[in-house]
């Protein structure tokens, strides 16, 4: 079977929307970099940090890798199982609590 | 032959929306993912299965920094940088997080123009994004070089906790390791691009499949994860 050269193939989108995400992502790393420069502490910290990250994730997932655009049986199959790693990630922190909990009962608090 | 079944991008089959549609695409006893070519399905679990790979290392790192009773060293001022006498907090990072960034942009806009059958502007974009690429690692080998002088290691460091200098060289390490990769396959496909494979159809020698500009794209989406798993060790690792 030949494809017809002009048949319209892939993804086809303006560059504009390319150069539009990239200016985004500068303004979102700029923003992540300041949290840092500017020595912000405890939880806005943190809040900060995350919200930039998963701004950034989202951003270059749904347009750069084009996940927007595909069909929802791809999407649903491939950006679920990662969100279940935060199981494992509350799983982790019971365990490394009880890991300090223990040596602090052993060896002391430390330096 | 076994291409129409193998390489057919069409039109996706009209089908029910939502989960309905996730439903009959799933359940229909045929190819679960209707529209998507085989190589790039593949691509996308090879991506996901990566990512569970990073996630355990941020996970490990994470688990280390939490139960150890040592202070963790402070990243802003490990990453340092002092730049005409003025200390900047983490710049290097910052740099080369822009350079990533930029990188993925000029992925991006090759695979569009790679769609267009735009041989050189698809190709040139390619090789800008593997210099960039190419950069990056070299500011990495930069920063391990500096980071080993000054005495960190896999078993200690002489600001804290131990478990800095494994979990730094792991994480940093596999990074670089894949953007590495990531340079040589982005010059393989620039090489081929420009060489009109994808325009004559020409077979891969390891697939035997035809060429077809879907493989710029399919290059682009293991380019973008690599941006993309720097995004979560900038933020879970220099920021925190």
């Amino acid at each position: 079977m030949v494809q017809a050269v002009a048949h319209v193939e892939g993804q086809q989108h303006p560059i504009k929307l390319y150069l539009v995400v990239w200016g985004w992502l500068f303004v979102l790393s700029t923003c992540s970099y300041l949290v840092d420069y500017f020595g912000l502490h405890g939880y806005f910290r943190w809040s900060l940090i995350l919200l930039f990250m998963i701004l950034k994730a989202g951003l270059i997932v749904a347009v750069f890798m084009h996940m927007a655009w595909e069909r929802l049986a791809l999407m649903y199959a491939i950006l679920v199982p990662p969100v279940l790693v935060l199981v494992f990630v509350g799983i982790m922190v019971f365990e490394s609590d009880y890991t300090l909990f223990t040596r602090i009962a052993f060896f002391g608090a430390g330096k | 032959m076994a291409d129409v079944a193998l390489a057919n991008t069409g039109a996706a089959p009209t089908r029910p929306s939502g989960w309905k549609g996730i439903a009959a695409d799933w359940s229909s006893d045929q190819r679960a993912f209707k529209n998507v070519s085989w190589g790039k399905a593949m691509m996308w679990i090879f991506l996901l299965s990566d990512t569970f790979i990073f996630s355990c290392f941020l996970l490990s790192y994470m688990t280390v920094r939490m139960s150890t009773r040592v202070p963790w060293p402070n990243p802003s001022k490990v990453f340092a940088l002092t730049i005409g006498g003025t200390t900047i907090p983490l710049i290097l990072i910052a740099i080369m997080t822009f350079i990533l960034i930029s990188s993925s942009g000029t992925m991006a806009m090759a695979v569009n123009f790679g769609y267009r059958h735009d041989r050189v502007k698809s190709a040139a974009l390619m090789l800008v994004t593997a210099a960039f690429g190419a950069t990056f690692v070299g500011m990495q080998g930069f920063e391990w070089t500096k980071l080993i002088m000054e005495g960190v290691r896999p078993w200690g460091n002489p600001w804290g906790a131990v478990q800095f200098g494994s979990s730094f060289f792991m994480i940093t390490g596999f990074h670089g390791t894949h953007v590495t990769f990531g340079v040589i396959f982005l010059i393989i496909t620039s090489r081929k691009v420009l060489r009109g494979d994808f325009d004559r159809e020409a077979r891969g020698f390891f697939t035997s499949q035809k060429g077809r500009y879907e493989i710029v794209e399919i290059m682009g989406l293991y380019w973008h994860f690599v941006d993309l798993v720097w995004v979560f060790i900038f933020a879970l690792f220099y920021l925190w």
